[in-house]
C-alpha cells in the first residue's frame, strides 16, 4: 500500500529520506553536547525539617537557573545537572551529605545549604574533602572567617551587612529611641550586636534588649517589657511563632498609639502578609533583599527571573497564590548557579581537578552587574572574605502588600575584612 | 568451640572484619563506617543503661552532648590538646550522668524516663543561654590545627577511621567484659527483679547509679570523639533526637546484646541513607521499619537470633 502525500508535493519515499537527513543532521549538530559528560553539581538542599518551606523554593529555583543555563549552552559547552541531597536541616546530615554529594555522586562542587548551623556542621568536610562549597546562608560566619578556604558566599549577603545598611534609614524615618526584641539565640544575637552598634554610630540609641527563648508560644508576659518612649520597635521572630507575636502585639497596642514598626522579613518568608491575623502589620516597615511583589521599576531581568521560576507578581506560585514563596532569600540560589557558571569558565574547568583553580577564580571576581545572571541587582564580591556585597530593601505594608520605599547603596552594608582567606592553604 | 570462644570469635572477628572493612569499602562508605562506630559507642552506653540495667532514659543526649563540649571546650577555652580534651569529654559525660542520676534515680519508669528528659531539655536550653561561649544554636569548628594527637591528622581519613576503630574496640570489648562480668550478673537482676535483688542484700540505687555513669562515660567518649573527629560541637546534638536514637540503635540490634548497638546504628544509618535517595518521607520509612521490628521482632536482630538458636550470644 502507498499513502499519496502528493498534495504536500511529498512522496513517502521523499518523507523517509527527509527524515532519516534530519536525524543524521541532528546526531552531527550537537555531537559535543551528546557526548561530554555533564558537570554534575551537588545541592544540599533543606528538603524536609525546619528549613523545608525554603527548601521547595530553592529547589524551584534551582531548576529554574538549571533550565536557563543549559539552554544557554550550558558551562564549557558541556551540559549541567543537579544532584538534590535533602540534609534534612540538620548539621550531622548535613556532613554525610556534603560526603555523599562528593564521594558517591562524584559531584564537582557543592551548593546551596542556607540555615546556619548546618553550614557550619557541614564546612569542615567540604574543607577536608577540597570540594568547593558555595553556600546560600546569609550568615555572618563566612566572612567572619570561621569556616575554610572552599567554603564561599557568593550570591547573597550576610546579616551584618543587611542590618547594618538599614539602621541609617531607620534612625533618619521612624525614630532614634530603638526596642529591639529577637530571639535569644545566635541569630537574633547577629541582629542584637550588629544593629545595636549601627544605631550607635548613628547618633541612636537602643533603651531596651528584649530577648525571648526559642521554647516561647506566647509572648504577653514581653510586650509590657517595651519601654513607653520607644519610637521604634524591631523585631525578627522566626518560625510559626510570628503569627502569635505580631497577633499578640496588636491586642498589646489595640488602636492606640503604637510606635513605628521595623521587621526582618525572615519572620514572614513564605507567609502571605494579607493574611488575617496579620493585619497589625499594615503600614509597618520590613527589610526586603529582593521585594516580594513585583515594584513598578521592575528590571527586565527581574522579570524574566519571576516568570522562570514561576512567581506571580505578589510573590506566589504561578499555580497556587497560596504558596509563597521565600522570594527575599532564593536568588542566592539563581545567583550562586550564575557565579559557578562564571567561576568555571573563568578557570576552564573540566575535572573534579581544577576545583582549586575554581575557587581561586571566584576569588578573583569582584564586580557583578546588575543582569541575567545577578538579577537582585549588582554586588561587589570580596575574594578575601569569601562574601558578597549588595543593595537592600526597605519595604513598607500598604493594602496587605509589601511596597519598596528605600534602596540602599552597597556601600551601606560595607565593613573592614575580619579574614583573608586567600592567604590560607587548600 | 566453647561458648567463651564463640564469643571472643565473633567479638574480635567483628573488630577484624571493620579493620579490613577500610581497605575494601569506597571512601563514602568508609566515612560512614567510622561515623557508625562512634555513635555505636554512644548506643552501647544506652544499652549498659537500658539493655543490661532497664533504665530507660531520654535524657542520653545530654552526655553526648556534655563529651562533646567538654571537648570542643577544653580545646577552645582551656587550650588543651586533642587527647586530654577527648578525655575531658569522657569524664564530663560520666559526671553529668552522676549528678543527674542521683537526683533522677529516685524516680523510675515513666517518671525517670520524664525527669532524664526534662534535664537534657534544661542542658540543651543552657547551651543556647551562654551561647557566647558555646556558640549557641550555630555551634562551632575546632581549628584542624588542634584536631591532632601527635603527629596523627584526625581530619584526615585513615586516621579518623583507625581512631574510631580504636574507641569502637575499646568500648566493646570493655562492655563484653563488663556484661559478662558479676557486675553485669546484677545489672542484669537489677532489669529483672529490683525487689528480689535488694532482698539478696544488692543496693539497687548504688548499682544503677554507677551503671548510669559508666552509660555517661560512653555517651561522653562518643560525643567527644565524634567533635573532635567530624570537626562541628553543636547545640543540636543535645536535642531530644540524640536521646531517641541511640534508643532506636539499641532495640533495633537487640537490646541486652553487645554487638546489638553496632547493628542497630548500622541498620539505621543506611536505612535513613538509602530511604532518603527514594523519598522526602524518610522517617516514615524508619518508623514503618520500627513498627515491623515490634509486630515480627521485639527483641532486636540478635536478640531475634538469640531466641532461636544462638544462645550464647552475651
Amino acid at each position: 500500500m502507498t499513502k499519496d502525500f502528493s498534495a504536500q508535493g511529498l512522496t513517502r519515499r521523499t518523507l523517509l529520506k527527509g527524515t532519516g537527513a534530519g536525524l543524521l543532521a541532528s546526531a552531527f549538530a550537537a555531537p559535543v553536547w551528546a557526548q561530554a559528560a555533564p558537570i554534575k553539581l551537588g545541592f544540599q538542599l533543606h528538603r524536609t525539617g525546619i528549613g523545608a518551606a525554603y527548601g521547595r523554593w530553592y529547589e524551584r529555583t534551582a531548576q529554574a537557573a538549571l533550565t536557563t543555563i543549559n539552554a544557554a549552552g550550558g558551562i564549557n559547552g558541556r551540559p549541567v545537572e543537579i544532584v538534590f541531597e535533602d540534609d534534612g536541616t540538620d548539621p550531622k546530615r548535613g556532613a554525610e551529605v556534603v560526603e555523599k554529594l562528593t564521594s558517591q555522586h562524584g559531584c564537582d562542587l557543592i551548593f546551596g545549604p542556607l540555615f546556619s548551623h548546618v553550614v557550619i556542621g557541614s564546612a569542615p568536610r567540604a574543607g577536608e574533602l577540597k570540594v568547593p562549597y558555595l553556600v546560600c546562608s546569609e550568615g555572618y560566619h563566612v566572612a567572619s572567617g570561621m569556616l575554610n578556604r572552599w567554603t564561599m558566599q557568593p550570591g547573597i549577603t550576610d546579616v551584618r551587612a543587611q542590618v547594618s545598611s538599614m539602621a541609617p534609614w531607620v534612625l533618619a524615618n521612624l525614630g532614634k529611641k530603638v526596642t529591639m526584641v529577637f530571639p535569644d539565640y545566635a541569630f537574633g544575637y547577629d541582629h542584637r550586636d550588629f544593629f545595636t552598634a549601627a544605631v550607635q554610630a548613628g547618633g541612636g540609641e537602643v533603651i531596651a534588649q528584649i530577648a525571648i527563648p526559642p521554647t516561647e508560644t506566647t509572648f504577653t508576659r514581653y510586650l509590657p517589657q517595651i519601654p513607653a518612649e520607644t519610637e521604634v520597635l524591631y523585631h525578627v521572630m522566626v518560625g510559626p511563632a510570628v503569627l502569635t507575636f505580631v497577633k499578640e502585639l496588636g491586642e498589646f497596642y489595640g488602636s492606640g498609639a503604637r510606635p513605628q514598626i521595623f521587621g526582618f522579613i525572615d519572620s514572614l518568608e513564605a507567609v502571605d502578609t494579607a493574611a488575617p491575623g496579620l493585619e497589625f502589620l499594615e503600614g509597618t516597615h520590613f527589610w526586603e533583599a529582593h521585594n516580594r511583589v513585583k515594584q513598578a521599576d521592575a528590571s527586565e531581568h527581574e522579570v524574566a527571573y519571576r516568570a522562570a521560576v514561576g512567581v506571580d507578581d505578589n510573590g506566589a506560585s504561578v499555580s497556587d497564590a497560596k504558596d509563597v514563596s521565600t522570594y527575599s532569600h532564593m536568588f542566592s540560589v539563581w545567583e550562586t548557579l550564575h557565579v559557578i557558571k562564571a567561576g568555571m569558565e573563568a578557570s576552564g574547568y573540566q575535572t573534579s581537578a581544577d576545583r582549586q583553580k575554581f575557587v581561586e577564580a571566584v576569588e578573583a571576581m569582584s564586580d557583578m552587574p546588575e543582569s541575567a545572571a545577578h538579577v537582585q541587582g549588582a554586588k561587589k564580591f570580596n575574594g578575601k572574605t569569601h562574601q558578597v556585597f549588595g543593595h537592600q530593601m526597605i519595604s513598607k505594608v500598604e493594602g496587605g502588600k509589601l511596597m519598596r520605599v528605600h534602596k540602599t547603596t552597597m556601600e551601606d552594608g560595607m565593613y573592614d575584612d575580619a579574614v583573608d582567606y586567600t592567604t590560607q592553604s587548600f | 568451640m566453647t561458648a567463651s570462644q564463640k564469643i571472643w570469635a565473633l567479638h574480635l572477628g567483628l573488630i577484624a572484619v571493620l579493620f579490613a572493612a577500610q581497605y575494601v569499602l569506597p571512601p563514602y562508605h568508609a566515612t560512614n563506617l567510622a561515623r557508625i562506630m562512634v555513635l555505636s559507642i554512644f548506643a552501647m552506653g544506652y544499652n549498659i543503661a537500658f539493655g543490661y540495667t532497664g533504665l530507660l532514659s531520654l535524657g542520653h543526649a545530654l552526655f553526648f552532648a556534655a563529651g562533646m563540649y567538654g571537648m570542643g571546650l577544653s580545646l577552645t577555652l582551656l587550650g588543651w590538646t586533642a587527647l586530654p580534651a577527648l578525655i575531658a569529654g569522657l569524664v564530663a559525660g560520666g559526671l553529668l550522668a552522676g549528678a543527674v542520676g542521683v537526683l533522677a534515680l529516685r524516680t523510675a519508669g515513666v517518671s525517670f524516663m520524664i525527669v532524664t528528659l526534662m534535664f537534657a531539655q534544661a542542658g540543651y536550653l543552657a547551651l543556647l543561654y551562654f551561647g557566647t561561649i558555646t556558640g549557641g544554636d550555630e555551634g562551632f569548628n575546632p581549628d584542624r590545627s588542634l584536631r591532632m594527637i601527635g603527629s596523627l591528622d584526625l581530619s584526615a581519613d585513615t586516621p579518623r577511621y583507625l581512631v574510631a576503630l580504636g574507641l569502637f574496640a575499646l568500648a566493646l570489648l570493655l562492655c563484653l567484659w563488663l556484661v559478662r562480668s558479676p557486675f553485669g550478673r546484677v545489672m542484669v537482676a537489677m532489669r529483672e527483679n529490683e525487689e528480689r535483688s535488694r532482698m539478696l542484700g544488692y543496693n539497687p540505687f548504688a548499682i544503677k547509679l554507677i551503671t548510669l555513669v559508666l552509660s555517661g562515660f560512653y555517651a561522653g567518649l562518643a560525643g567527644a570523639a565524634y567533635g573532635l573527629l567530624f570537626g562541628y560541637v553543636g547545640a543540636t546534638f543535645a536535642t531530644i533526637q540524640y536521646s531517641i536514637l541511640p534508643m532506636l540503635y539499641v532495640l533495633l540490634g537487640g537490646a541486652g546484646t553487645v554487638i546489638g548497638p553496632f547493628l542497630g546504628a548500622l541498620a539505621m544509618f543506611y536505612l535513613i541513607d538509602l530511604a532518603s535517595g527514594i523519598t522526602d518521607a524518610y522517617f516514615f520509612v524508619v518508623g514503618a521499619a520500627l513498627v515491623a521490628l515490634v509486630l515480627f521482632a521485639p527483641k532486636g536482630i540478635l536478640g531475634a537470633l538469640r531466641e532461636r538458636g544462638v544462645r550464647w550470644l552475651p
